[in-house]
């Protein structure tokens, strides 16, 4: 695919929207080519931290939003896991009225900004999209999250987002443990209503994975630094370097610090290894020890202190966005080669389809059907190699999934410096090992009731602690759900 | 916030201070550390042991040498100064009980975190018995505190400048030869130093307990950086540790792994010497 610039895609855009009849049938619609998002220039991006999607020009997004049918049945709706009403917004764009547009959205939505850039759209709301069902393929379903991108980016660039009201103090507190999306999403939502708010984060910065995970390229920390901005001036108070369960404990919050009710937002943050032979060697790390020093720590930049592990052939395992984020930060910190090794194929990778795509315009070498056996030292106790084993797929087990089985015999030797394992993550143990009466899953999750609510009166928990890894909408939607449970009992209590 | 209360140089190269940090002061424990971050946006962010406390006061004690580019610029700060990020208690409580006879054994900087250790097992009711060692009587820091709490403080230097001229695993072995051998055994300092005093207790199956000092960056379990294989297990210093049953450890993997960033961190090092040189020659070194 060769690469389109910005100005040619706007070009064609204007050019195509000027040649609309007036009115559109459905079929006409259907003809409107679906807006491919300018992006820099793989070649060029390689090289660099910045954004790599730079969204819709006003023609794009306006052209895009003709291609909504509008449908009666709303079927995508359904498919946003906050609901947002999508036909009424992309219509607002449609009119140019983008104000009306960003008021639709964020009166179901907190982080349209982020959401529009990381929710994992072709499986959610694009996946009913009827745009997409009649031409045959998700790909050409309308672009719902491109569009909310663009005119959450069009409300931060003009200056003109607002921070919500907020009524009378009402003498109630309320502690939030973390900081990331669940936690943000609750925290404006608690205090709209009047409490006051305290935010506690382990790390210096607030933010959660959208800051230590989620690297700069894809999600730039102007935006999310923006998001705690306007939770500080509604009057949120933040505390960083604070960690529950050590330098306070959840009990004492409750019954010694006055809190009236606590919201537990902790996240999945322990990494898994795969237990193979030579995973404590120099130069293998878990995706959230390289994504933290690359992001938070700025591994990118010649003045951070932190440093980061020089690689030459870096081998990532895993398929999922964590995996790809990782493959990707290797590339720009200089790495020559970066493999990416996967367990099964191409079409079962849990990854966003565009950051895969993204992974090999990169340069990102994909190797599906394979798993590494054990990991290789030289002499040093430094990676020098990865044996590794091919699978195929058998039989179809009971999912329906067909499972990956090894081909006996088939190991052979990469030649890599550097293995970053991203398999995924289980809940932190801090906060339920020191907070008895919390009832956990057997996967170390927080049991909650259909409010939010966990064994222990008046805390709350949700997001990736409550729903094992996750994602960035499904956290916002537990914390809304949360916050609502959360302002009845305080009002009750005032009652 | 964390503003520096008292600061004193113990040896050439290691410092003293007291900070305050009223709810850490409060909270911790012996055996559990801080993390400490001097500049939000490029700092580093670095374990320290928490060496002693005054929750009267609200102030925690750090003791720490200046190595490379972190403890050099702390090493700089003053009194009044503060410090951008300090966050903790982190890490395991030391197991603190009634064993009975416990031999305490510090090298180097190592007698700083051991400090609290040895208080606590005091304070418990057991004999202890301190070790201390370092490479000369200059290096030697914390010997009146020691002093206090021992109720037998053996010194060893390795060029005989105070003190016993021996590594510090030639008494642990004579105490684990004799009668009644010791309860317990904790050993704090370089990693080769405990190696070594675990090899010396094993044939006496004299329980060893050590603390690690692993590379950290988060210190809340989320990273795996800081990981160690115990037994045939791999653990996490940080939330599972910092203490270990030091038979079970795997030195030679963990030394290796400290050495991840070494030629990053000596030319860091090697820079901010530099930059402190040129400071002299231009006459304004601040104060240190
Ligand atoms: C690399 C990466 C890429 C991802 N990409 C996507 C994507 O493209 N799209 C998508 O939708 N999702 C993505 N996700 C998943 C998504 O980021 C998470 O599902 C989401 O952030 C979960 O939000 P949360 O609020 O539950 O917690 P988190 O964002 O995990 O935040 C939890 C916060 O709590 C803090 N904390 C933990 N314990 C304590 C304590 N004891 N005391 C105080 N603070 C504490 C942590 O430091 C952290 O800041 C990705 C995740 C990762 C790691
Ligand atoms: C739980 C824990 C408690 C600690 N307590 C103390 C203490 O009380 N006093 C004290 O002086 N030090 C202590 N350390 C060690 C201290 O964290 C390191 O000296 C510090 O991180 C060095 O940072 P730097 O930027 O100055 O040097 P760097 O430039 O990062 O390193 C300089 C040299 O120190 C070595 N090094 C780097 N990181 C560590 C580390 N985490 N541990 C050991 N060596 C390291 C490197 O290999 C290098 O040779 C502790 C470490 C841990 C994990
Ligand atoms: S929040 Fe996510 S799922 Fe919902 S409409 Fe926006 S992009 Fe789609
Ligand atoms: S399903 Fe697609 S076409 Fe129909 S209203 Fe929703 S976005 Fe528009
Ligand atoms: S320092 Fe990150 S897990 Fe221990």
């Amino acid at each position: 695919m060769s690469h389109l610039t910005p100005e040619k895609l706007s070009e064609e855009a204007r050019r195509e929207l000027a040649g609309l009849p007036n009115p559109l049938t459905p079929k006409r619609r259907l003809a409107i080519p679906a807006q491919e998002m300018p992006a820099q220039d793989p070649a060029v991006r390689r090289g660099n931290m910045q954004e790599v999607a730079l969204g819709y020009s006003e023609e794009q997004a306006k052209l895009e939003a003709e291609r909504c049918l509008q449908c009666p049945t709303k079927p995508c709706i359904k498919g946003c896991p906050v609901g947002i009403d999508i036909p009424a917004f992309i219509g607002k764009i449609a009119e140019g009225d983008y104000q009306a547009a960003i008021g639709v959205i964020r009166e179901s939505s907190l982080l349209p900004a982020v959401c529009g850039r990381v929710c994992p759209q072709e499986s959610q709301c694009q996946a009913p999209c009827t745009v997409g069902k009649a031409l045959k393929s998700v790909d050409k379903a309308v672009s719902i999250g491109r569009l909310e991108r663009y005119v959450a980016d069009w409300e931060r660039e003009n200056g003109l987002i607002q921070s919500p009201s907020v009524k009378p103090a009402t003498g109630k507190k309320v502690g939030i443990i973390g900081s990331g999306p669940a936690s943000i999403t609750v925290a404006a939502d608690v205090r709209r209503e009047g409490h006051d708010v305290t935010v506690f984060e382990a790390f210096h910065r607030p933010g959660g994975v959208l800051l230590y995970g989620i690297p700069e390229f894809r999600l730039p920390k102007a935006i999310v630094d923006q998001e705690i901005s306007s939770l500080k001036a509604m009057g949120v108070e933040i505390k960083t370097d604070f960690v529950i369960g050590r330098t306070r404990r959840l009990t004492d919050l409750l019954e010694k610090d006055g809190y009236d009710a606590l919201f537990i937002g902790t996240g999945a943050g322990l990494p898994k290894f795969m237990n193979i032979d030579g995973e404590n060697l120099v130069g293998v790390f878990s995706a959230n020890e390289y994504l933290t020093r690359a992001n938070l720590m700025k591994g990118y930049d010649d003045r951070a202190a932190t440093p980061i592990f020089p690689s030459k052939k870096v081998a990532v395992l895993g398929g999922g966005n964590v995996a790809m984020d990782a493959a990707r930060s290797a590339i720009r910190l200089g790495a020559e080669e970066v493999h990416l090794i996967y367990r099964r194929t191409e079409a079962e990778m849990p990854a966003r389809v565009e950051e895969v795509a993204h992974a090999k315009e990169e340069g990102v070498i994909f190797h599906t059907l394979r798993n590494p056996k054990r990991i290789l030292a030289d002499e040093r106790g430094w990676v020098c190699g990865m044996e590794v084993l091919k699978y195929e797929l058998g039989e179809p087990d009971s999912s329906g999934r067909r499972r990956p089985i090894e081909i006996k015999g088939s190991e052979f030797e990469m030649d890599v410096d550097t293995v970053i394992v991203a398999i995924g993550n289980e809940s932190n143990p801090l906060i339920r090992q020191t907070t008895p009466g919390l009832e956990t899953s057997k996967w170390g999750t927080l049991i909650v009731d259909d409010t939010g609510k966990t064994s222990l009166d008046r805390v709350f928990a949700g997001g990736d602690i409550v729903l094992g890894a996750a994602t960035v909408i499904l956290a916002m939607g537990e914390g809304r759900r949360a916050a609502g449970a959360i302002n009845k009992l305080l009002a009750e209590r005032t009652a | 916030m964390n503003r520096i209360l008292f600061k004193k140089q113990l040896s050439g190269e290691v410092f003293q201070m007291r900070i305050e940090a009223p709810l850490i002061a409060s909270e911790r424990r012996a055996g559990q550390f801080v993390i400490l971050q001097l500049n939000s946006h490029f700092g580093e962010r670095i374990p320290l042991t928490i060496a002693d406390a005054d929750p009267v006061e609200g102030s925690i004690t750090i003791i720490f040498q200046a190595v490379g580019r972190t403890t050099h610029l702390l090493a700089q700060k003053n009194v009044g100064d503060t410090i951008e990020h300090l966050v903790g208690p982190l890490g395991q409580p030391t197991h603190i009980e009634k064993f009975g006879r416990v031999v305490c054994v510090g090298g180097g900087i190592g007698v700083a975190p051991l400090h609290p250790i040895a208080q606590a097992m005091k304070a418990a009711g057991n004999e202890v018995i301190i070790i201390m060692g370092a490479r000369n009587k200059e290096l030697l820091i914390l010997e009146d505190e020691m002093r206090k709490i021992a109720d037998e403080l053996i010194i060893c230097t390795d060029d005989g400048s105070t003190g016993r001229k021996a590594l510090v695993t030639a008494p642990l072995k004579e105490l684990c030869e004799a009668t009644p051998k010791p309860s317990l055994a904790v050993a704090i300092g370089p990693p080769i130093m405990m190696k070594f005093c675990a090899e010396t207790t094993r044939p006496y199956n004299v329980h060893t307990m050590v603390s690690l000092n692993t590379i950290m960056v988060d210190g809340t379990g989320m990273c795996g950086g800081c990981r160690v294989t115990v037994g045939s297990e791999t653990k996490f210093v940080c939330v599972d540790g910092p203490e270990f049953d030091g038979h079970l450890v795997d030195f030679d993997n963990m030394i290796t792994r400290l050495k991840a960033y070494k030629p990053r961190e000596d030319a860091d090092h090697h820079r901010c010497h530099l930059e402190e040189e040129i400071e002299k020659i231009e006459g304004h070194k601040p104060k240190v």
